[in-house]
């Protein structure tokens, strides 16, 4: 019998193929972190619109900068897919959704919907 | 908590090369998890050359190959060769699955096996399964009754028996406690000392789920825990991988929902 503690522990994250229901779900607690994140600025965009307007100047500059735009631009992203991905969630906390094929197509479809839903918001906001 | 790393102790190191295919023309390259309990050193990945004519077609039937052939030092557990038992559950090409029942043909490039995940490694390929054992004994996987035994057998109805071995043969009794599903789980892989994993909790909706067992209220009891049921964020790793195609994610969700129903 070997020592027990001298026993290696066999590799995971370095062996096991990245797929639709593991990269889903990391995508999903990553986009809620950047989403939590957010909330310091849409805080910023609270105070400074009851500040004043010199506030809110300052508050806008930042936003049409290009890091500003950057930002926004990624929380818009993660926005929807946390939003898309959540109500996949809660379709399986009903029971549903359950069958591989089924759970992989939902999540293609999370993932067509965040960047359709992306690219109208920002076409809304510089087209029309 | 979570560590993505492997330990010191465990970082693979680069192994030998052994060509023992003889420039056939049917050749393929297998690199293998190696590890010996006897040695000081660090887990290595071996690479051994085989002549495809010269097995079988399964990933199992090269291993076999090459410890007969090539390397009779490698260890690996297998028994009935046709997915059935559950011993020879490894990590083959990147997800977990039974080297007997997995096709040589379905992998790409170089076969790459290495043990089930986050495991203790006895040697090579043998993970140590003491704590996923100790966890099944956890939910009382035998019937529980009050009521007195019957002159025969408690009987079923084929309804309730279907919840059992699902309407097409795979529901939560098809289970051979692989564990390639609960080792495929990166909750289970940061959280498995408390975590139940799913192929326990495929087990416990097993009885759950059971007309004949009267124990329900108290195996959910025994799961209302933060850790032991809700660790799962249903990833669908475990439905993903599981070899016979079972669906413990789905089992999950059903302890869950009862939890729920029963407030």
């Amino acid at each position: 019998m070997t020592d027990k503690a001298k026993r290696p522990l066999s590799p995971h994250l370095q062996v096991y193929k990245p797929q639709m229901t593991s990269v889903g779900s990391i995508l999903h607690r990553a986009t809620g972190y950047a989403l939590a994140v957010g909330l310091v600025l849409f805080t910023w965009w609270l105070v400074a619109a009851a500040t004043g307007p010199e506030a809110y100047d300052t508050f806008k500059t930042f936003c049409a900068s290009g890091i500003g735009l950057i930002m926004l631009f990624g929380w818009t992203l993660a926005f929807f897919y946390h939003l898309a991905n959540g109500l996949r969630h809660l379709i399986w906390d009903s029971g549903f959704l359950f069958k591989i094929e089924h759970a992989s197509a939902a999540g293609w479809f999370v993932l067509l919907f965040t960047v359709v839903m992306t690219y109208l918001s920002w076409a809304c906001l510089y087209g029309c | 908590m979570a560590q993505f790393t492997l330990p010191k102790n465990s970082k693979v190191t680069k192994g030998k090369s052994v060509d023992a295919a003889n420039g056939a023309v049917r050749k393929r390259n297998f690199k293998v998890y190696r590890w010996n309990p006897d040695d000081e050193d660090n887990p290595r990945l071996d690479e051994y050359t085989i002549d495809l004519d010269k097995c079988g077609p399964m990933v199992l039937d090269a291993l076999i190959y090459i410890k007969d052939n090539v390397d009779a030092g490698l260890t690996f557990r297998r028994s009935c060769r046709e997915g059935i038992c559950g011993s020879c559950a490894m990590n083959i090409d990147g997800t977990n699955t039974l080297a007997c029942t997995k096709d040589i043909d379905d992998c790409k490039g170089d076969v790459k096996i290495t043990p089930l995940p986050h495991m203790p490694v006895v040697k090579d390929l043998v993970p140590d399964l003491t704590h996923v054992y100790a966890q099944y004994e956890t939910i009382e996987p035998w019937m529980k009754t009050d009521s007195p035994a019957p002159d025969r057998e408690r009987l079923q109805s084929s309804e309730d028996a279907n919840l059992l071995n699902g309407d097409d043969g795979n529901g939560p009794a098809g289970c051979i406690l692989c564990f390639c599903c609960s080792t495929s789980c990166p909750s289970y892989w940061w959280n498995g000392d408390r975590f139940m994993g799913p192929a326990i909790l495929l087990q416990a909706y097993r009885w759950i789920a059971d007309t004949r067992d009267e124990a329900t209220g108290e195996r959910l009891d025994n799961l209302e825990d933060p850790f032991r049921l809700y660790r799962c964020h249903t990833i669908m790793n475990c439905t993903n991988t599981c070899p016979k195609g079972l669906n413990p994610a789905k089992a999950i969700a059903e302890i869950k929902k009862l939890m729920v129903v029963r407030r």
